[in-house]
């Protein structure tokens, strides 16, 4: 007797009893289903996260300020102000020069405010920039012009607009350039707005609101410092060297020769992407053990399907033994039930959990991806949950004296 | 060709022995058609299940076709069941919901006889016991006697050294029964040996000899 007609018997007896059969898969397809379904949702909530980090400017360097330290108590890293516009127009100067592989410096000042329009009001991030930064952080205009030197240089007080914020302001589709806004009690006139680039939360580029830097220290908040600068690298081969460079630099800057005592740090965008992968991974791995738990359930529910058929077909194998069949090819015999009934399911499952992940992806508009490996992996976990399951049901048919077995009724 | 050599068979169950067969020795020559007799409980069943190799002796030895029988591990016993073998149970036996043809089949399959060859075979034994036109007829579709013929398809189809009956009659009206009986005689003509297990004198009486057991002994 071969594979094949080992395979086509099992199929034969799993039809007899199609209902007991579909209730024993359904815990595998919703195991499988739910692995896969979270899998893929952590894969795509992972691959946004990194859409949306990529999408703020590559090979990009953050300088920001170090911890505020007062007495002993080390405060928050970001918190100090030591960080200034005359460090990034420093920094500006000596490009090409002594630091050859930075391309590019911007300084920005972010703070949280209330913005007025009219009757409508909101509460978005304020940034103060200088031109560069929409070179540096790939900042488009749908309409009108971005804040120039000029208006850095003559602390003018105009603002560019994301999309979301006019949207709050002044209604969906309106163009709000040449309306005005307050902020901390200044009027300041639309100049400009920004090209939607998606994403939500307070990382945003949508949700923001674009002022020269000068108008923001000393009109908006009053304060003297820069919250972080921007650093653009010639490639991206080059941001290891330009991190060093500029480390160098800035601890001169700042005259201090010990770099552990360095009041500002440098972060690469590859840091906070394997933060933020790190952070999604995380809890892609937690959630998917979780759903593996409803799979090894699954298996279990095989497994008790399974010993109820060995018992309720003792006769058939007590006949089947007396007819010649060995030991092995009974093992066999209900290993290849067991193994049919997981894998179906876990084929059933991975369409599933296919397709909940799309819904759930479009509903909450992440890019769906289902990786091969995460098919694969599903498959292969639930054929091996069939023969784990399926071996104890398996070997106790196979132990079954043909005497007895022939005898039961 | 079957030799009994001082066979015994001692039950042991939760420290207490069962004595059902003692010092039982006897001889079947190929071609015979011999009948084991006895009342229940003389335990002609469990002598049925030592010559069918289903259950191996506590003492004594057991040759069928000069191979010693009691001696062998499961496998090897099963494998001894599939070729050397033929059963005719009291209750049938067949697969439910499977046709004769595929039940007649089964032992050739656990032999690895070629599937088109097993086809020729089972359909040749199923014309042979008069199941012409019942080959796709499932088990349980089938009467009596029609599912006892069945059986006894199977338990040719492999040409066996022995066809052991256990109570063949057992299940089926008695019309029915003379036919299985006519069968048997013309297997035998054929040159099948058969051993059939009976407590009916009038079954027992289609055989050319009988032998009698009582309370585990060989009775004279």
């Amino acid at each position: 007797m071969n594979i094949l007609e080992l395979l086509q018997e099992a199929v034969v007896s799993l039809t007899l009893n199609k209902m007991r059969t579909a209730l024993a898969t359904l815990g595998i397809i919703i195991g499988t289903g739910s692995v896969i379904a979270l899998i893929s949702l952590g894969q795509a909530s992972q691959k946004s996260v990194e859409n949306q980090i990529e999408s703020l400017g590559s090979n990009l360097l953050t300088v920001l300020p170090g911890a505020q330290n007062s007495g002993n108590v080390r405060g928050a890293a970001g918190s100090a102000t030591t960080l200034t516009y005359n460090d990034a127009k420093a920094i500006m100067m000596q490009v090409g020069i002594t630091l050859p592989d930075v391309k590019n410096v911007s300084a920005e000042l972010s703070r949280r405010a209330q913005v007025v329009a009219g009757r409508n009001n909101t509460n978005t991030q304020i940034t103060g920039v200088v031109p560069s930064y929409a070179e540096i952080r790939k900042v488009n205009l749908s309409s009108g012009v971005f804040i120039s030197q000029r208006d850095v240089d003559a602390m003018t007080k105009v603002a560019v607009l994301g999309p979301a914020v006019a949207a709050d302001l002044f209604g969906d589709e309106a163009n709000p350039v040449g309306q005005n806004i307050r902020v901390n009690n200044q009027s300041l006139k639309v100049i400009g707005l920004t090209v939607a680039k998606g994403g939500a939360g307070p990382q945003s580029q949508d949700d923001a609101i674009y002022v020269p830097l000068t108008t923001a220290q000393d009109q908006l908040f009053g304060v003297d410092y820069v919250s972080t600068i921007s650093i653009e690298a010639v490639t991206a081969s080059a941001m290891t060297d330009a991190q060093n460079e500029l480390g160098y630099f800035l601890l001169a800057e700042h005259k201090l020769n010990d770099p552990t005592k360095a009041d500002f740090q440098i972060l690469s965008q590859q840091d906070i992407l394997g933060a933020a992968s790190q952070i999604t991974g995380t809890l892609t791995a937690l959630l998917s053990g979780i759903a593996a738990i409803s799979l090894v359930v699954g298996g279990i529910g095989i497994m008790n399907i399974m010993l109820v058929t060995v018992t309720e077909r003792t006769r058939e194998i007590g006949l089947r033994k007396a007819l010649g069949a060995k030991k092995r090819l009974v093992v066999w015999q209900f290993l290849i039930e067991a193994v049919i009934l997981t894998f179906a399911g876990g084929i059933l499952g991975t369409f599933l959990g296919g397709a909940v992940s799309y819904f759930v992806s479009n509903a909450i508009s992440l890019p769906f991806t289902l990786s091969p490996e995460s098919i694969t992996l599903a498959l292969g976990v639930s054929g091996v949950i069939g023969l784990i399951f399926g071996w104890y049901p398996a070997q106790k048919a196979s132990n079954l004296q043909p005497i007895e077995a022939l005898r039961y009724e | 060709m079957i030799k009994a050599i001082h066979i015994s068979k001692v039950y042991v169950n939760g420290g207490v022995e069962t004595v059902a067969l003692t010092d039982v020795s006897f001889e079947i020559k190929n071609g015979e058609f011999v009948a084991i007799m006895g009342p229940s409980g003389s335990g002609k069943s469990t002598l049925m299940h030592i010559l069918g190799a289903l259950d191996t002796p506590t003492g004594g030895d057991y040759f069928l076709d000069g191979q010693n029988v009691g001696k062998m591990n499961q496998d090897s016993l099963a494998e001894v069941r599939n070729k050397k073998i033929g059963f005719i149970f009291q209750s049938f036996n067949l697969l439910p919901r499977t046709t004769a043809l595929k039940n007649v089949m089964l032992p050739m399959a656990y032999a690895g006889v070629p599937k088109k060859e097993r086809l020729e075979r089972a359909k040749k034994y199923l014309e042979m016991v008069g199941l012409g036109d019942r080959m796709e007829h499932f088990s349980n579709q089938l009467s009596g006697g029609q599912q006892q013929r069945v059986a006894i398809a199977r338990g040719i189809s492999m040409n066996p050294s022995i066809l052991l009956a256990d109570e063949p009659t057992g299940n089926i009206a008695s019309v029915q029964a003379e036919e299985i009986m006519d069968i048997f005689k013309d297997l035998n003509r054929q040159g099948h040996t058969i051993v059939m297990i009976t407590h009916e004198p009038d079954i027992a009486a289609h055989a050319q000899r009988a032998v009698h057991i009582k309370d585990g002994k060989i009775a004279t």
